[in-house]
């Protein structure tokens, strides 16, 4: 029991820091900070839920993610709707781009390493449609206009913007947490270590593994959405280009994939290490990614279950 | 062109992500070779492959073989961080200004006929065809071909036999950078380099085996060929933005609807 309520103990620690953080911060640049990392926990939790329960490792999650946002955005700004509705209508997108990849790709069996570059490619195929079409702003990007007002999800206290995504972050993990201690969530853990002996013994990984990218995508879509009500921009390389993909893989693996946690610890670890380079190696470019991949080499090498995996100890 | 880097993972059955990379590494080396040291990018083939050919033994051997244990989709996390590792090291360094290099002769054209073709174009061609020949000679005629084939078909077998599967993995990676590194010595004369030249190459290069149909060799070829034909017909029929298209759709429906290639043979 003590590694339960060693966890338990840093669950408590980060939602206490968490709650209370802006009241203590005056900088914007901090809350800024907490933000970002939020947001990455959030959209880490969406690829931890396909890639680290399921097994099913993506590296185009920007399809969903692109997909919110963009869905949100062009229905605001081609179509008039408000933000709420875009944005409901945005998560199901994303879910429903979830489930069309899905039942593709499980429906024909691919696996492992083919699973994870039909994934980017179906990511390139968006980012390069979104691009050429005019509709969806191509080259330009989509620009949502600014409409400060808790109707158009925009908020000139950015502080709003903080707690928006910390409840989001908050129901995500709630989720994940409902899922792992499911019948769903053993099942998928059932597919991810061995796939053909779950299905001998009667599961449908088919149907278990579209419920798990369904739910993934949606999730990938909530992040979108926040996305571009924050930064009220989204362009093709933004929102489906390579870089969103890796981003969203990167907080699981190195927090720990498979856990409820691991997303978000991964991505408090990513946010420290990209300020701390930029304090020690200037702000050239490249330097943060480039420090993201020593330590997903050596958390790979040395910790295969990730930081979480530290805080269980070798079990 | 991407038809020598293709070659290699066909056979091999190495997911490597760090392909671009490598690449884009390879072509810096030619640039700076030409532009510090006056090495012209034909003659630096002779130091690049070589040297390239070493790195890539050490890399498999002591840093990915290491890291990924023995797990395929590990190997493609692996290589991706090799990959943001040496993409965003290069933009570090060199920046993010994109190179080039002027050799008289890339102004050359040579008349075939139906068109006329920069004189590098036609090297480069001529070149991976060669390099096509001698690697299925390599593979084919040689005991480390045979041990290759034998690793990549059934590797506990060739552990049986007494084949060294870690040296023979390193070996054909190696293999793999040095032939990228001989196509960034062709592709240098009318082609640039950035941090990122690399990152188009990869999933060109995925799809030109998979449509090839894994471990066929004349599939490979053919299917670089069928893909530079595609790349240029939906160019010209979408548009330069939408034309990129064609590749990833090409690559998605022989996945899902016929994952061993158009040329390879079926899973047993």
């Amino acid at each position: 029991m003590r590694r339960a309520s060693l966890e338990a103990a840093v669950l408590v620690a980060l939602g206490v820091f968490f709650l209370l953080a802006p009241l203590a911060i005056e900088s914007r640049f901090w809350l800024g900070f907490l933000t970002t990392t939020l947001f990455f926990a959030l959209l880490g939790q969406s690829w931890n839920i396909l890639g680290g329960y399921g097994g099913q490792v993506s590296f185009g999650h920007a399809v969903f993610f692109g997909t919110g946002a963009y869905v949100s955005a062009v229905l605001q700004v081609r179509f008039g709707l408000d933000a709420w509705s875009s944005a409901a209508i945005a998560v199901a997108a994303g879910a429903l781009v979830g489930a069309f990849i899905g039942a593709l790709t499980f429906r024909y069996g691919l696996r492992g390493s083919y699973f994870a570059l039909v994934t980017l490619a179906f990511a390139e195929v968006a980012r390069v449609l979104v691009n050429a079409w005019d509709f969806t702003g191509s080259g330009f990007g989509m620009l949502v206009p600014m409409k400060p007002g808790a109707a158009n999800l925009q908020f000139v206290d950015r502080t709003w913007f903080y707690y928006a995504i910390l409840a989001l972050v908050a129901v995500a993990y709630a989720i994940t947490w409902r899922v792992e201690r499911s019948r769903f969530g053993a099942y998928l853990l059932a597919i991810r270590e061995n796939e053909d002996a779950a299905r001998a013994l009667g599961i449908n990984a088919f149907r278990i593994k579209l419920a798990a990218i369904t739910l993934s995508g949606a999730m990938a879509a909530v992040a979108g959405v926040f996305y571009i009500q924050y930064y009220l921009f989204v362009d093709s390389h933004l929102g489906y280009g390579p870089a969103m993909s890796v981003n969203a893989l990167l907080a699981p693996l190195i927090g720990g994939p498979g856990t409820v946690l691991g997303p978000l610890i991964g991505a408090v670890a990513l946010g420290a290490l990209a300020e701390l380079t930029s304090l020690l190696l200037g702000k050239a470019p490249g330097v943060n990614l480039l420090a993201f991949g020593v330590l997903l080499l050596v958390i790979l090498r040395c910790l295969p279950n990730g930081l979480m995996g530290l805080l269980r100890g070798r079990s | 062109m991407a038809l020598g880097l293709a070659l290699i993972y066909g056979v091999l059955h190495i997911i490597n992500f760090a392909h671009g990379s490598i690449l884009m590494l390879a072509l810096y080396a030619g640039f700076f070779l030409f532009t510090l040291g006056g090495v012209d990018p034909y003659v630096a083939v002779l130091i690049l492959a070589p040297a390239f050919f070493a790195g890539g033994y050490l890399l498999q051997r002591y840093v990915i073989a290491p890291i990924s244990h023995g797990r395929d989709t590990n190997v493609l996390l692996v290589t991706l961080g090799l990959s943001i590792i040496l993409d965003n090291l290069a933009l570090y360094l060199w920046t993010s200004n994109t190179r080039t290099i002027d050799v008289r002769y890339a102004q050359v054209f040579v008349d075939v006929g139906v068109t006329a073709v920069a004189l590098p174009k036609l090297v480069a061609l001529a070149a991976a065809v060669l390099i096509g020949l001698l690697f299925w000679l390599l593979m084919t005629r040689t005991d480390v071909g045979k041990a290759i084939r034998a690793v990549s078909k059934e590797r506990q077998g060739a552990r049986i036999v007494g084949i060294s599967v870690e040296h023979i993995f390193a070996m054909s990676f190696g293999l793999g950078c040095a032939v990228v590194a001989i196509a960034a010595c062709l592709l240098l004369p009318t082609f640039y380099a950035t941090p990122q030249v690399g990152n188009a190459f990869v999933l060109i290069a995925f799809t030109t085996v998979v449509l090839g149909g894994m471990g066929s060799f004349i599939g490979a070829l053919l299917g670089g060929l069928f893909l530079g034909v595609v790349e240029a017909y939906s160019g010209l029929l979408l548009g330069e933005s939408l034309g990129q298209i064609g590749i990833f759709l090409i690559f998605i429906l022989v996945l899902l609807f016929r994952p061993t290639g158009l040329f390879g043979q079926r899973a047993a």
